[in-house]
Formats: structure tokens, sequence, C-alpha cells
């Protein structure tokens, strides 16, 4: 048999032969894996040192491993700083920010594809418009406007401004462009109205897009910085992010509780993240790669 | 039923609907003129007046020119330009080779995938956390590695002087080139945005008809021919908007370039537009000052924009 010979006259061991014939593959998955830990490596670096005690943390080391277990850490992270409140008031904003996201792109993607009336592609083309205006060019008006309407530091400037945007809309108005035109009419005949409509068979045949809209929003706010900086003061209305930012304990900096206060900041989000993964990259790709 | 009933139906039916189209259209629209539209108006209006912390006295262009003869503005804007330039193409190819690599293997591709898209999807300012005390000049992770290799301890976040100065061991000009300080963060951003690309670039490879791969490999392409000639083209489009839209982000990145060098009192060297906008606006209270730096801004976010999609579009045309 040929495949069990080698040049080197003797057949060489099996997983020298698997090797030499998949050395392309191999090497391939060898390149990706460490990328992968590359990658991922900052945060395996974190979580190890959240759990290690100050002296250990501070001792510079590539190791991922905690020289010991301190799982109090975290305990006293959550009680010697003013994080619970920051929490509150991020889970206040975000989920907020999210239902309402959620509703007014919906109500507004759907008018915008089922309902007939007189400057359609006008609203379409404004709310497309406001896609392209970037962040940069309004937080400074905004904030002035937040300020007259004696908005400042309240929940109210940390919600309000991100109630609906471009890009949701978009994906509203996608996700019912799916829907067989043939439906609605169909329903519209036999009597059933467009607020029946709406409830009873678009919204439950666009779940996945209502999801997605609400957790790109919900992580949208959560993760926001500039505008919770700008609008908050103290830290009654700060949010996580702001809050880590200024991360002090009652004794100062100390390097092992910031990274329990980094961790427990990523955590909401990547879990998020990872439920709805595959709703989220899918819905992403069918407006981002093709628009 | 008569033709008359059902005109009356039909035309009852449009008043219903612009009745409810009102209705649901009112609330995000109106928002988006409120805290979109009507600001970015207001926003010019306000780069025309001076004043600290409020409204001031009418000044025309002025806070235009004041920044055209700044050298603190060229200076953020040459942080932007080194910035967005490092940033976007070293993880444009790093995107590509990644999910290449992906694309051709089997088993593991969705792990992988994910641990490269984690950097990605979490928050900016907790990674930044990290990454400041990596950099840590006295117990980070960074000047340990250079003490293994022998190799004297740097500064890092805090380095003003130029990365090419330090290289060359002081030949070359403190303040050619970026800055050590900007180095790092430009390094924190690849790191963080190829996640983003990686997940794009690998969709829009999976959706490539498997035919066209074969065809090359039949045709004796090798491995990299078939990558760059064939691969690479097919996915442009994928290209053009991963490159506009990583564009975009980076000229509005904020949170990476706050989180990383605040505290130290921030360096003039990793100052890009969008922080010298935030510092003159909400730091030195100069909100018509503030606001012409925005503006400016924005004018350049809208016309690379562009510009990128004419090149590419001009590109796609000739090839």
């Amino acid at each position: 048999m040929n495949i069990t010979r080698s040049a080197y006259g003797f057949p060489l061991p099996l997983p020298i032969r698997l090797l030499r014939k998949n050395a392309g593959i191999f090497l391939l998955y060898v390149a990706l894996m460490g990328g992968a830990w590359l990658f991922c490596w900052p945060f395996l670096w974190m979580l190890s040192t959240s759990l290690e005690t100050f002296q250990e943390a501070m001792a510079p080391g590539l190791g991922i491993w905690p020289a010991s277990w301190h799982w109090e850490n975290y305990v006293e992270t959550w009680r010697s700083t003013s994080f619970p409140r920051y929490f509150l008031n991020s889970f206040v904003v975000a989920g907020t920010v999210a239902v309402a996201v959620t509703v007014s792109a919906a109500l507004a993607g759907y008018a915008l594809v089922f309902l007939r009336f007189p400057g359609r592609r006008l609203a379409f083309l404004v709310a497309l418009g406001a896609m392209m205006v970037p962040f940069e060019a309004v937080f400074i008006p905004n904030f002035v406007l937040i300020a007259r309407l004696g908005w400042y530091n309240t929940f109210a400037a940390l919600i309000v401004p991100w109630c609906a945007n471009g890009f949701s809309i978009f994906l509203m108005r996608q996700a019912f462009l799916m829907i067989p035109a043939d439906y609605y009419e169909a329903a519209r005949l036999d009597g059933c109205g467009a607020v029946r409509f709406l409830f009873r068979v678009a919204l439950p045949l666009v779940r996945p897009t209502l999801s997605v809209t609400a957790v790109l929003a919900f992580l949208g706010s959560y993760n926001a910085l500039l505008w919770p900086l700008i609008v908050t003061a103290d830290g009654s209305r700060r949010v996580v992010q702001v809050g880590l930012t200024v991360f002090t304990t009652e004794s100062g900096v100390q390097l092992h509780l910031l990274m329990c206060a980094a961790t427990i900041v990523m955590l909401p989000s990547v879990l998020l993240f990872l439920l709805a993964q595959r709703a989220v990259s899918e819905t992403m790709l069918v407006s981002g790669v093709k628009g | 039923m008569t033709r008359e009933t059902v005109r009356s139906t039909w035309s009852g039916r449009r008043q219903g609907d612009l009745f409810l189209a009102g209705m649901f259209l009112t609330p995000a629209l109106l928002l988006l003129f409120l805290f979109t539209y009507y600001p970015m108006s207001v926003a010019v209006w306000m780069s025309l007046y001076g004043g600290r912390r409020g409204p001031g006295p009418w000044v025309g262009l002025d806070n235009y020119w004041e920044a055209l003869t700044s050298p603190d503005f060229w200076m953020a804007l040459r942080v932007t330009v080194y910035y967005v330039g490092g940033v976007v193409p070293a993880s444009l190819v790093l995107g590509f080779l990644i999910a290449y690599g992906l694309h051709r293997i089997g088993p593991g591709r969705a792990l992988l995938r994910t641990c490269f898209f984690i950097p990605y999807i979490t928050s900016t300012v907790a990674a930044a956390m990290v990454w400041r005390a990596l950099f840590n000049p006295r117990f980070g992770v960074a000047n340990q590695l250079l003490l293994w290799v022998g190799l004297p301890a740097q500064r890092w976040l805090l380095e003003s002087r130029g990365v090419l100065h330090l290289l060359s061991g002081g030949w070359i000009p403190e303040d050619w080139g970026p800055s050590l300080a900007l180095c790092c963060v430009i390094l924190f951003d690849i790191w963080h945005l190829s996640g983003f690309m990686v997940v794009v670039f690998l969709a829009a490879l999976q959706a490539l008809p498997r035919e066209l791969e074969e065809a090359a490999r039949l045709d004796g392409a090798g491995s990299m021919t078939l990558a760059v000639r064939i691969v690479l083209p097919a996915v442009r489009p994928t290209l053009l908007f991963l490159a506009v839209t990583g564009v975009c982000k980076t000229l509005q990145a904020f949170n990476s370039i706050y989180t990383l060098t605040q505290g130290s009192a921030v360096l003039p060297e990793t100052q890009s537009l969008i922080y010298y906008a935030y510092a003159q606006f909400y730091e030195f209270g100069y909100w018509g000052y503030g606001s012409a730096v925005s503006v400016m801004l924005t004018v350049l976010i809208i016309g690379l924009t562009f510009l990128q999609f004419r090149v590419l579009d001009e590109g796609r045309r000739a090839s």
C-alpha cells in the first residue's frame, strides 16, 4: 500500500502521517488558536488579577492563574464603592432606552412599510439621514438644550435623547419588508384593521429583529461614556461606565479591586451578547453587508 | 357590493392610514428632529458666537479662524490622522486574515470567532481600564516583557515622545510621527476593532459561492493567489462597508482615548479632534469654539465617507 509507505522506507506512525497530510490546516489551527489566545488574554489576566491580593496583583507577570483565590474581593468591591447605585442607574437608563427605541422604531418601521400616506418617502429619508449625523455634530447643542429644559443631572437627560435612532428604524423597516404584502392586503380585505394586523401578525413575525433592536439599543446605552459624562454631575445619576473611570475605594485605587469592577461592568454586556449572538450577527449582516 | 361602497371604504382606509401613520411616526420623527436635526443646525449657529459657558457676542467666523491658526488644533488633527490611519488599515488587514483563516477551518469556527469578537462587544471603558494596568510603568506587564528581553523600561501611555524617536535611539526628532502614548492607544483600538471586521468579513466569505474557490483551485491557484486574486475582489463591497464604518468609528472614538489617558493630565500628543472639542467645550467652557471644532469634525467625517465611496466605487468599475 502506497499510503502507509513513506519516503523513509518504513511506515510512519499514524499521528505523524495525519500531520503530514494536513500540515496546512494544522498550522492554521495553531495560528488561529494563538491569535484567539492573544485576543482573550487581557480578559483572563483581568479575571486572575481580580482574585489576587493587593501584593500579588502589583507583582507584574504574564500568568493568568491567580496566585491565590480571593472571591471576597468582589464582595469588597461591591460594598466599598458606589457601584450598586451606578448599576441601578445603568440598568434603569439602558432598559428604558431599549424599550423606547424598540417601540418607536417598530411603529415607525411599520408605518413606513404598510401604511399609505403622502410624504412616506420623505419620512424614510428623514430617518435614514439621521443615521449619517455623527454624535459629535450634536452633543454640544444637545447639552445646552438639556440644560435649558432643566434636565441636567436627571434620568431624563440620560434617556430621552436616545429613545429613537435612524438605524433602528431602518432595521425594523427591513424586517417588515420581508413580510409579503399579500398578507397585509388579504387581512385588510377580511376586515382586519392596520393596528390589529400590527399586533397579531406583523410583530410576531419580526420578533427576532425586535429583540436585536432592543439588545443593540441596550448595549449602546450601557456602554456609552461621553454623554453620561457630560450630563451627570454626581453619584446619584452616575452610570457604571463613568463610575469606572473615577474608580476609587475608600482606601484609594487598588488594582485587584479595579479589576473586579471591570469584570462586573463587562459581565452584563458579554452575557447579553452571548445570549443573543446568533440573532444579532445575522440581523447585522443582513442590514450591514448589503447596505 | 356596489362600486360606490368599495370606493368609500378605500378612501376611508386612506384617511385611517394617514391618521395612523401620524400616530406611529410622530414619536420617532419628533425625537430625531429634537435631538439630531435641530441641534445640528444649532451647532453651526453656536459656532459663530463667543463667550464662556453661555451665549456670548457674535464673532462671525473668528472661532474657525482661531482653530485653524491654533497649534493645538493642528496637533489634534495630526493625532486624529495617525490614529485613523493606524487603526483602520491594520484592523482591516488583521480582520481579513483572521476571517479567511476561520473560513478555511471546519470545527471550532464559531468558538474561535467569539474569542476574536469579545473585545469588540465588551465595554470599551472596562477593557481600556485593563490595558491601562498592563501599560502601567511601575507594575505593568508591558515593562515586564521589555525587562525579559533586556530592553529599557518605557513610560507607555505617559510617553509624549515620538515612537520613531525612541526606536531610532534619539536620532529622529521627538515630534516626528505618533507618540508612544498614541501608539498604545492605537494598539488597543486595533485589538478592539478587529473582531468586528472578522465577523463581518467571515459572513461575507461564507456567503460566497463554493464553486468560486473550487474552480480557482482546480485551475491551480495557490493559497495566496486564491486569497488575493479571487477572494479579496469578491468581498470588495464588504471591504468598502468596513472601511467606511471603520473610519467613521475611529474618527468618533472618544471612550478609549479618554479612559486610557485620563487622570494623568491628558497629553496633547494623544488628544484627537473629538477629545479636543470635548475638552474645549466641557472642561474650559468655550461653547462657541468647541462647536466650531465639532462642526469641522462633522464635515470631515461626512466628506471622508463620500470620498471613500467614490474611490472604492471607481476601483470596482475599473476592475
